[in-house]
């Protein structure tokens, strides 16, 4: 026995404390979206399905919603071409010094303050006149989402033998057959990961949004954070539940799929 | 593409050149025999990202720079000006005492729960790397509306505590920022955690304790020391985030104890004084990086696995 069993117990009553702050209070937008009133007070004395309704029929919600789904599609597809093609130009990096040089640059968007580089791409998109366009949002989500890319595709190489590509170019085929019949296949967990990531790097993202976003372009993220900073409308909750019901389903299908993928190769 | 195919391949079958011949000048073995993109390939795979990111962060951060020292006047104003009023000083100091205190939040609860993980059967310790995964992988913005819900004055938090004669008002204050803000960033200060934690044996607790050692003692002299790098790299990745953090403090807090991201999208989008928002920018970025660098410096240093005696 490391520790005293009295340790332990305040231990294990000290974690379930902590994954109760971790996981609970994100449940409450549940009940709220149900409200039969119109306001996000507690306690709820009627229940009732209008808010699901308003956000359904609503155009200026849906529009968000459609926006932020092709947006995190076109950044997913971006940020994992460009980021995959990155980290297999950095494992074939001569030099220690210049990959990590290299890779620790591509990071930089993630130690960078969120809101000091949406200044900046704000400042540079009126220049553009890129604010408030669907490539100006793509352009400024996809730089968010290749770090993500290079991390997971990265894990992925480091499985990988190149031994496989001498095979397959032994038997004759070229380096871009090489890459789609033999690395591909072997590393796609890690791609699938970085297309995951990257599409939520951009769904969720609300700083650089609320820069760039235009009167008629407003992604999800943004019509959310602007209805609860200025009313108090249950549609926001109704939109709430439903991406975190969404999410839990997208995690549970990853894990699901991860379980599957280490018995098959146990 | 047939053509550039077949060199690739004579190598390939001749025996693949190593990283270190393909540097070598012409005609000291076959392999600069192979097309110059191929060569080349592993820089020019990386050129599309780095592109990219010399187009949306170095450009716009230099222009950040630039604003700083040249709006609406060439010169240093923008810096006198930052340092030298007192709300801008007061501004700073909340917001390090707001990311300090939500630093030690996270080391707090962290440190017994990544202990907790490393001692307990596989099960139960997935389970609890699935609490930690849930947060990072919800909505930002959902998580913070939560949190809003709960703390505003109708709110179940505070219906709850004021039952039990607390009536603290938690909406608009620093109190509920930090509790939202730790809550957002326990995950950034659990996985490095964990990482140094895993590794630890834990039976040189119970070898101190052999040798006498009260459980406190071998804790402190023992335990503390090994886990130091991973305490560090959590406590100024958590600090760091939390300096530059707009979202909490934006729906959580007030105007009144707003951070310095806050006031930066005051500046720029309220008052479209651009210079001075690009100074307060600056300063959250030199202090990033400063922090970050040092950091790196003290683990480096710190670090006992890494020790030539081991």
């Amino acid at each position: 026995m490391i520790i005293s069993r009295r340790t332990k117990i305040a231990l294990e009553a000290l974690a379930v404390l902590v994954g109760t702050w971790l996981v609970a209070p994100t449940l409450v937008v549940i009940p709220i979206s149900f409200t039969g009133t119109s306001s996000l007070a507690f306690p709820i004395r009627s229940w009732s399905t209008q808010w699901y309704h308003s956000f359904f029929a609503d155009t200026a919600w849906m529009e968000a919603l459609s926006l932020s789904l092709r947006l995190g599609l076109c950044v997913a597809l971006v940020s994992t071409v460009v980021g995959t093609a990155a980290a297999l130009g950095l494992r074939r990096f001569g030099g220690t010094r210049g990959r990590s040089f290299v890779r620790g640059l591509l990071m930089t968007p993630l130690i960078v303050p969120g809101i000091a580089l949406a200044i900046g791409v704000y400042a540079l998109f009126l220049r553009m006149q890129l604010t408030g366009t669907f490539i100006g949002f793509v352009l400024a989500h996809s730089v968010l989402g290749v770090p993500y890319v290079v991390i997971t595709v990265g894990a992925a190489l480091e499985s990988f033998n190149p031994q496989l590509l001498h095979a397959s170019a032994s038997l004759g085929a070229g380096p871009m057959r090489s890459f789609l019949r033999v690395t591909l296949p072997l590393i796609a967990p890690g791609v699938l990961a970085g297309v995951l990531f990257s599409f939520v790097a951009s769904f969720d993202e609300v700083v650089m949004a609320l820069f760039i976003s235009g009167p008629y372009t407003k992604t999800l993220p943004i019509v959310m954070f602007e209805s609860i900073t200025r009313d108090s409308d249950p549609t926001v909750a109704a939109a709430s539940t439903l991406i975190l019901g969404v999410s839990v389903l997208l995690i549970t299908a990853s894990l699901v799929y991860a379980a599957r993928r280490n018995r098959r190769l146990a | 593409m047939e053509r550039l195919d077949l060199p690739v391949t004579d190598t390939a079958v001749a025996g693949r050149p190593t990283d270190h011949q393909v540097g070598r000048p012409l005609g000291s073995d076959g392999s600069n025999q192979r097309p110059l993109w191929v060569r080349f390939a592993p820089v020019l795979l990386t050129l599309p990202a780095l592109a990219l990111l010399v187009a949306i962060v170095g450009e716009p951060l230099y222009e950040v720079f630039q604003r700083s020292f040249t709006q609406p006047k060439a010169g240093l104003s923008n810096y006198d000006w930052f340092f030298s009023s007192s709300l801008n000083v007061a501004l700073l100091r909340r917001t390090f005492v707001t990311a300090f205190v939500v630093t030690v939040v996270c080391v707090a609860l962290a440190v017994p729960y990544v202990f907790l993980m490393t001692i307990v059967s596989k099960r139960a310790r997935n389970l609890m790397l699935f609490l930690i995964l849930v947060p990072f992988w919800t909505s930002t913005i959902v998580r913070n509306f939560a949190w809003v819900l709960l703390l505003q004055h109708s709110g179940l938090l505070h219906q709850f505590m004021a039952k039990f004669g607390f009536d603290v008002t938690l909406i608009g204050t620093t109190k509920g920022v930090v509790i939202a803000m730790s809550q957002v960033l326990f995950p950034f200060m659990v996985l490095p955690l964990y990482a140094t934690m895993s590794k630890i044996d834990v039976r040189l607790i119970q070898a101190a304790k052999s040798l006498g050692a009260r459980p406190s003692v071998a804790f402190a002299k023992v335990y503390l020391p090994l886990i130091r790098p991973g305490v560090i790299a959590g406590s100024v990745l958590v600090f760091v985030l939390a300096l530059g953090f707009y979202i909490t403090p934006a729906m959580v807090g007030s105007s009144k104890n707003s951070l310095i991201a806050g006031e930066i999208w005051n500046q720029i989008n309220g008052l479209l004084a651009w210079g001075p928002g690009s100074t307060m920018a600056v300063v959250l970025l030199v202090l990033t990086l400063v922090l970050l660098a040092i950091s790196g410096l003290v683990i480096r240093r710190s670090s006992p696995l890494q020790g030539g005696s081991r």
